[in-house]
């Protein structure tokens, strides 16, 4: 199992999420973030006072995913939240150890 | 205000009515309904542009850990000058003081014991004095509140209120008294129709020498202090424009002529100045801002408030022009030349603005809208542009030596700025113990 984090544009995320529900996967979390890579920030002024802003809105989406799916989920997300300009996000895959579904206790491969 | 041929025309009515001995009319003025509804209807519209109008205005400017604290500042300002309004506010600014009426007013006023149901004040014979106390107070109360802009961020609460109340008795109060009150700048025949000197000038010659004696933010240069959520400013503004028709066309005193055209002078230098600050930012290379529109209407609006009354429309046109340009600059500029701190502009908006004003007003004022007036450019009087010149300087120096002995007693006694830690971590939970949450 991986937990499959991705940073992305926001505007993406109905694409991002239609194509994961295509493949199976049930679920994710989704939280606003704020970040940067190579995109560049913009500039604020207010009555002449100027704010340099680097941070830029983002969203991280996390799914968790059984290992046969990893490598589709990755291509969904990727060819959906790519639009090939600089400030696409990334994309982080790490091990998961345990998943437990609260509600009826099943864990692992049964949770997901 | 200035006494319209009208109501010199009610003073000598009831003069010739008591002498005639009338008994049911002797001691019983003329009070007109319709000059009582829109005064009552004025006070509220005034009373509106404090709360919530500049709480909002203000409000939506500051980082957002200090939104309550400034709020509580426009609120706060409003209560505690309410009761000292009441207390002897009135009273020393605007009924008669006898030998010193050039200088201040009288203590016979004071709690309005005198003032009963059908007493009249002769500075607006057609209306009740309560009407006319109560208009006055929204002033009274909106002036030092605009103060706040130049202090936010970092001012103690307790040293907030304690300067609210003594700049309102010992700066506001005389000020209010030498112009409309009966002392010697009305008498000297300065024209401020609605505040341009005893309000605007006044409230940011103040906010000029109370961020000086504050010092800056802390991270002022270099930190992010972007407005928190300036849809609450535009709503803020929005408020105050539709407010200040109370203000400027509630300052005739009556309703009819002069009311409306005051309004019209209003509306039209409003607009003119939010495009002509807009087209400035625009022009310099900026982006036509919304937080510029509405700084230049406010500017607008302080510049046309001594001439309201006195200007046609194309006088307000000028000067709402003239106003949103020279604004941009002295909000702008003058700050970043001189390295003050005025957090929200009080004197690159309200200072300038009101002295800009008071001096067009000697311009543009035309004997044919106010027959009490005659300004320079139409009607020939260049010697009335050196009496605007004598309440602006007189305003300015009396408010900044006043404003400046009160900041100190205060800091002496009770400490005007929060502490280091308390400022960081921001006024509304650590001042008031209260948060805005998401």
């Amino acid at each position: 199992m991986k937990l499959i984090t991705a940073i992305i544009k926001p505007f993406k995320l109905e694409e991002v999420r239609e194509a994961l529900s295509a493949l199976g996967v049930q679920g994710m979390t989704v939280t606003e973030v704020k970040g940067y890579g190579r995109q560049k920030g913009h500039t604020e002024i207010y009555r002449g006072a100027e704010y340099a802003v680097s941070f830029l809105p983002k969203l991280k989406i996390e799914v968790a995913v059984r290992g046969e799916v990893v490598e589709a989920a990755i291509d969904a997300i990727n060819s959906r939240a790519k639009t090939g300009q600089i400030g696409d996000g990334k994309i982080f895959v790490t091990p998961l150890d345990q998943v437990v579904r609260i509600r009826t206790g099943e864990t692992d491969a049964d949770a997901l | 205000m200035r006494f319209s041929f009208r109501q010199k025309l009610s003073l000598g009515a009831l003069g010739a009515l008591l002498m005639t001995g009338s008994p049911a009319l002797a001691g019983a003025p003329k009070i007109d309904s319709g000059d009582t509804a829109w005064m009552l209807t004025s006070s509220l519209l005034v009373l509106m542009m404090t709360i919530p109008g500049l709480a909002l205005f203000y409000g939506g400017m500051v980082r957002k850990k200090n939104v309550l604290a400034t709020l509580a500042q426009s609120f706060g300002a409003t209560c505690v000058i309410t009761v000292l309004w009441m207390a002897i506010g009135y009273s020393i600014a605007f009924t008669d003081g006898g030998a010193h009426n050039n200088i201040i007013g009288g203590f016979a006023y004071a709690f309005l014991a005198p003032m009963k149901l059908n007493t009249t004040s002769a500075l607006a014979p057609t209306i009740p004095e309560s009407v006319y106390m109560f208009f006055q107070m929204t002033f009274a109360i909106i002036t030092p509140a605009l103060i706040a802009g130049a202090l936010a961020d970092r001012m103690k609460f307790s040293a907030f209120l304690w300067f609210m109340s003594l700049w309102l008795l010992f700066v506001y109060c005389p000020i209010a008294h030498w112009v409309w009150g009966g002392g010697w700048l009305g008498q000297l025949g300065a024209l401020d129709y609605a505040g341009g000197t005893v309000v605007h000038l006044n409230a940011g010659t103040a906010g000029l020498v109370t961020c000086l004696v504050l010092g800056k933010r802390i991270g002022f240069g270099h930190e992010n202090m972007a407005p928190h959520n300036l849809v609450l400013s535009v709503i803020g503004a929005s408020l105050l424009w539709v407010g200040w028709f109370g203000f400027n066309a509630g300052s005739a005193l009556t309703a009819g002529v002069n009311a409306g055209m005051a309004a019209v002078a209003t509306q039209i230098a409003t607009a003119a100045a939010s495009l002509g600050w807009m087209f400035t930012e625009w022009l310099i290379g900026k982006k036509p801002s919304i937080l510029g529109m509405i700084s230049g209407a406010v500017a607008g609006l302080v510049a046309i408030t001594p001439a309201s009354g006195f200007v046609n429309p194309m006088g307000a046109l000028i000067i709402g022009l003239a106003a949103g340009v020279v604004c941009y600059f002295s909000a702008v500029w003058m700050k970043r030349l001189f390295g003050y701190d005025d957090a929200l502009d009080a004197w690159g908006v309200h200072g300038v603005g009101g002295a800009l004003g008071a001096m067009m007003t000697g311009m543009f004022a035309s004997n044919a809208i106010n027959s009490s007036a005659k300004g320079w450019l139409i009607d020939g009087n260049v010697h009335q542009m050196l009496i605007q010149f004598y309440d602006v300087g007189a305003v300015f120096v009396y408010c900044a030596v006043g404003t400046f002995i009160i900041l100190r007693v205060i800091d002496f006694v009770v400490g005007l700025r929060v502490s280091r830690d308390v400022e960081i971590e921001g006024l509304d939970i650590n001042l008031h113990g209260e948060t805005v949450h998401d």
